[in-house]
């Protein structure tokens, strides 16, 4: 221990040592709690289901406030269930689910005797080949597209079409239990090996206390729906001195940019053509930020990333006739949050590109799940019923036919017979305006993805698979199959946006580069802390990428961390890196021939350098922006709206979960009687000695033996 | 543990300390500051064993297991020492300030007798040691769970209960006996009392083997009870006539020798 020499004798130096011995004891014993660590094994890797709320339900799932503890009881085939629900002597029971039993039928049954179940931890399941599950319900954002009764009643509820036919509907539902993914195989390990030392009785007899018990802790501060809990947050914010809000609105960014740039300070004009790429960002499972989304969200929009990069990289992109905007929705997921809020914006003037600007829309949909080849084109039977419109899709579908021929690993299909649009952007904007659009798809019915919106929907589901011996550097730039695929998918969407911008000569030479596909795959898919990705990330954000895949679930604090990467991700391929210093980078304005109207300047940390000491960073410039993706029900405060989506997250503020023993009851009260009865017997003696004293002490004393 | 648990572990623990702060201590304000600054006197021997332990396991900076477990033992039998020698230096503040207390008001007799500190001291010291060492196990008893995952006893909670009942017990009696012991001037006393306490702290490593830890524990003080009732005055036959009702005549008898 350091002695604090002083120069003025030794007493100023001895109270100092004192003081600092006494603080640094102070803090040791503030170290940790070991009886705790006796009881309670803290289970930390799992996923909680959380709470959302809409305009007018609850979704999700609930405990007490100080957790909800059960019996643990292990639930292996449906026979085990029987158990919990009729036969167990000890209820409330937490039942550990195995992944597969993870049903509708199975859920219905728990739901339905509340009182017996505390709870649900469910387990990973190794997803085969004839498997599916999807707790999304079968007709997505139903409602909020373009289809009702009163436009299009016969395309309306998916009654053509059921586009999600796998979907249960699960986690649109409202359990009055909590339910936690276990993620860590080890920790499920653990608790089962806790239940067959204590809860398996002989013979199937009832089991002797102690039981191993689980307690979960997800307490979600809001109820009813949207409109309760904003009532309820803005009450409390307007005359609460320390406010306390109960749910936020799921709100992002929307990642846009274009090919030429434009200024965003003003609007366009009028008669500037733009050519819409879109695609969707997010995705969701049954857990609160599980949300792999491949097939449904990454491999769409990886895709148009390529294909933005391929595009730019034509030679005469200044001279087309028509601008392309590449934009990126994020919550599509939750009714079409960002595209209702960029149309909303379109409609008010708030953004840059107006309706009225919008030549034509190329949306893509789900792409990674081709079946021999065919891309299937989507377009909306309704709007066409306006002959001009008509004629317009029309053009819009041979134009990709023609720049689809030059990729012969992708056959574009046109589809059979009038069919409503699948749940996509494109939908909103139909909404807004009758323009001319399509919407690409791997699938022409129902679709492929046999895991949409699930947590199984990951780099598995889109046969996207590295060789075990390689490391994670050779994995980055190994090109799967799937990235290929997904690569002339770009080439054929990249050839198309040309087109439809006026561009006739380089068309052919347009390609995709199926090395960019393939690192962004595995960035996104696989581990999101490699090497291109922190090098085309600001220095701020590298925490941002952890060795795990991204989630790419919308949340409520923004930006996440998939729009940001996505963000930097187009910034690096369709932006310039220049000579900027950094200063120059954050302030262009004082720099000829750069402007911030027309540009977006980003310092980047950039590649290592030879010796693999320090980063070169640069000033990237690109068009890349991001755009508010909030609901505009939360703008104009109508929460009650079924124009637009009103989705919402509750606030919580502790989850977690635990295992520990518990002991009888019989045993608690005994040991509560014994103590009552020392207490009163103790009373009773020191009175009686007392009042004695006299008596037994020679010398006036208070009593001191208590005789056994 | 729960609530019903909470509160059976509390009044094992703390039931015969509340019952005699009660009936004995709570009636007179000077032995209730008496008994504070007894408790204070503990806290304060906590704090410098504390202290040396710390510095020492600072010094050695070992992460070894079995090192540290030999650390921790002589730790806690460096805190015996310690408060022992905390008791004794009370003894000497109560000493000093009787003395003083007579010096100013000779005829008088408001002071406690030091019989009756020695009885206060001891329980002071008995009911911080008490508290201190079981309110931590008494909150954790609270939540839901029990002892026992990792294959520990599922009786920790009322073991350590009457574990520390019965050291506050045992505080009540070394601190009588002990401050005879200083005012007859017999040293062997202050050893013999000191012997037990490391004793009866040494047994406590050998968990868990709870009851030989306990009958030891409770053998120790049903002996140094019986020694302190005879050096606070009392005898067999004190004893036999409390019991048999014969009172009366004991103290007319009593009040005459006197």
């Amino acid at each position: 221990m350091a002695t604090t020499r002083g120069g003025s004798g030794p007493d100023p130096g001895s109270r100092g040592l004192l003081l600092l011995s006494f603080s640094v004891v102070l803090a040791g014993l503030c170290g940790g709690n070991s009886v705790e660590r006796k009881i309670y094994i803290p289970l930390n890797k799992t996923a909680p289901c959380v709470r959302l709320l809409n305009a007018t339900h609850q979704i999700g799932c609930q405990s007490s406030i100080s957790g909800d503890t059960g019996v643990i009881h292990v639930v292996e085939k449906e026979e085990d269930l029987k158990w919990v629900l009729t036969d167990g002597p000890n209820p409330p029971y937490m039942v550990l689910l195995e992944g597969k039993l993870f049903t509708r039928d199975v859920m219905e049954k728990l739901k339905g005797t509340t009182s017996r179940i505390a709870g649900l931890a469910v387990t990973l399941a190794k997803p085969n080949s004839t498997s599916s599950f999807s707790p999304s319900v079968q007709c997505p954002n139903d409602g909020f597209g373009i289809y009702s009764n009163s436009y299009g009643p016969e395309f309306a509820h998916c009654k053509k079409t059921l586009w999600n036919e796998l979907g249960n509907g699960l986690a649109y539902e409202d359990f009055s239990f909590p339910i936690f993914l276990l993620e860590d195989e080890n920790e499920t390990k653990v608790i089962k090996q806790c239940y067959q030392d204590h809860n398996l009785g002989q013979n199937g007899s009832a089991p002797s206390f102690p039981l191993c018990a689980m307690q979960l802790f997800s307490h979600m501060h809001a109820v009813i729906s949207t409109a309760t809990c904003m009532r309820r947050s803005f009450i409390q914010s307007t005359f609460s001195i320390n406010p306390e809000i109960v749910c936020d609105p799921l709100s992002d960014y929307n990642v846009w940019s274009m090919l030429k740039p434009i200024n965003t300070s003003g609007g366009l004009e009028p008669d500037v053509r733009v050519v819409v790429a879109a695609t969707r960002l997010d995705s969701r499972s049954f857990f609160w930020n599980v949300a792999p989304g491949a097939e449904s969200a990454v491999a769409s929009f990886v895709t148009q990333l390529a294909a933005a990069e391929a595009l730019h990289k034509a030679p005469d992109v200044t001279t087309l006739s028509r601008n392309v905007m590449f934009v990126f929705f994020q919550g599509e997921t939750f009714d079409y949050i960002g595209s209702s809020r960029m149309v909303y914006d379109m409609e008010n003037g708030k953004f840059p590109v107006r309706l009225e600007n919008i030549d034509s829309f190329v949306e893509l949909g789900q792409v990674a799940l081709r079946t021999s080849l065919d891309l299937w084109m989507h377009t909306d039977p309704m709007s066409q019923k306006n002959e001009s419109v008509k004629n317009q899709v029309e053009d819009l579908l041979a134009t990709l036919e023609k720049s689809g021929a030059g990729v012969p690993e992708v056959v574009l299909r046109r589809l059979a017979q009038s069919q409503a649009l699948p749940p996509s952007s494109l939908q909103r904007f139909l909404r807004a305006r009758n323009i001319s659009g399509v919407v690409l798809a791997d699938h022409s019915g129902s679709f492929h993805n046999r895991y949409y919106q699930s947590i199984y929907d990951t780099a598995e589901n889109i046969n996207v698979t590295y060789p075990e011996w390689q490391s994670p550097e050779e994995d980055l730039n190994f090109v799967t199959d799937t990235a290929k695929a997904l690569a002339n998918v770009a080439t054929v969407l990249a050839r198309a946006l040309y087109e439809l911008a006026g561009g006739t000569n380089f068309s052919s030479s347009i390609q995709a580069d199926p090395q960019t596909v393939t690192r962004l795959l595995y960035g996104f898919l696989v581990r999101a802390n490699n090497s291109w990705f922190q090098s085309i990330l600001k220095h701020d954000l590298r925490s941002y990428l952890d060795d795990r895949p991204l989630q790419h679930y919308i949340a409520v604090s923004s930006p996440t961390n998939t729009t940001y990467v996505v963000q930097y991700a187009l910034a690096n391929l369709t932006g310039k890196a220049t000579n900027l210093t950094r200063e120059q980078c954050q302030d262009p304005s004082k720099v000829p021939n750069e402007s911030k109207d027309l540009y977006e300047y980003s310092w980047v940390q950039g590649p290592w350098n030879s010796n693999k000491t320090e980063r070169l960073p640069q000033c990237v410039r690109s068009t890349v922006r991001l755009a508010r993706a909030l609901s505009p029900a939360f703008e104009l405060s109508q929460w009650s709206s079924t124009e637009y989506s009103t989705w919402a997250e509750s606030r919580w503020k502790d989850i977690q979960a635990r295992i520990f023993l518990i002991a009888s009851k019989e045993l608690e009260f005994i040991t509560l009687i014994v103590g009552f009865s020392i207490l009163v017997f103790s009373l009773i003696v020191t009175y009686c000695i007392n009042a004695k004293a006299d008596v037994l002490f020679v010398a006036p004393r208070e009593p001191g033996a208590v005789s056994y | 543990m729960t609530v019903p648990v909470f509160f059976g572990c509390a009044f094992i623990a703390f039931g015969p300390a509340f019952a005699l702060y009660l009936f004995t201590i709570a009636t007179d304000p000077l032995r209730v500051i008496f008994l504070i600054a007894g408790a204070f006197f503990w806290l304060v021997s906590l704090l410098f064993s504390s202290m040396f332990w710390f510095l020492v396991r600072v010094i050695t900076n070992n992460r070894d297991e079995s090192v540290q477990n030999y650390l921790l033992i002589f730790g806690a039998l460096l805190s015996v020492c310690i408060q022992e020698l905390f008791r004794l230096a009370y003894y000497k503040l109560l000493k000093k300030a009787s003395e003083g207390l007579k010096s100013i008001n000779p005829e008088e007799d408001i002071a406690p007798s030091m019989q009756l500190l020695a009885y206060v001291s001891g329980l002071g010291f008995g009911i911080m040691s008490g508290v201190f060492s079981f309110v931590n196990t008494l909150s954790n008893s609270l939540g839901p769970g029990t002892v026992g995952i990792h294959g520990d006893s599922p009786q920790f909670f009322l073991n350590s209960a009457f574990m520390t009942l019965v050291i506050i017990m045992l505080h009540v009696f070394w601190g009588v006996v002990f401050f005879d012991g200083c005012e007859k001037n017999k040293w062997y006393i202050l050893l013999t009392v000191l012997l037990t306490h490391l004793v009866v702290s040494t047994q406590t490593f050998l968990s868990p083997y709870y009851e030989v830890n306990l009958v030891t524990a409770y053998i120790i003080m049903v002996l140094m009870g019986i020694w302190a009732f005879y050096v606070a005055g009392g005898s067999c036959r004190s004893l036999k006539f409390c019991l048999l009702c014969q009172d009366k005549d004991f103290l007319l008898y009593n009040q005459r020798s006197r």
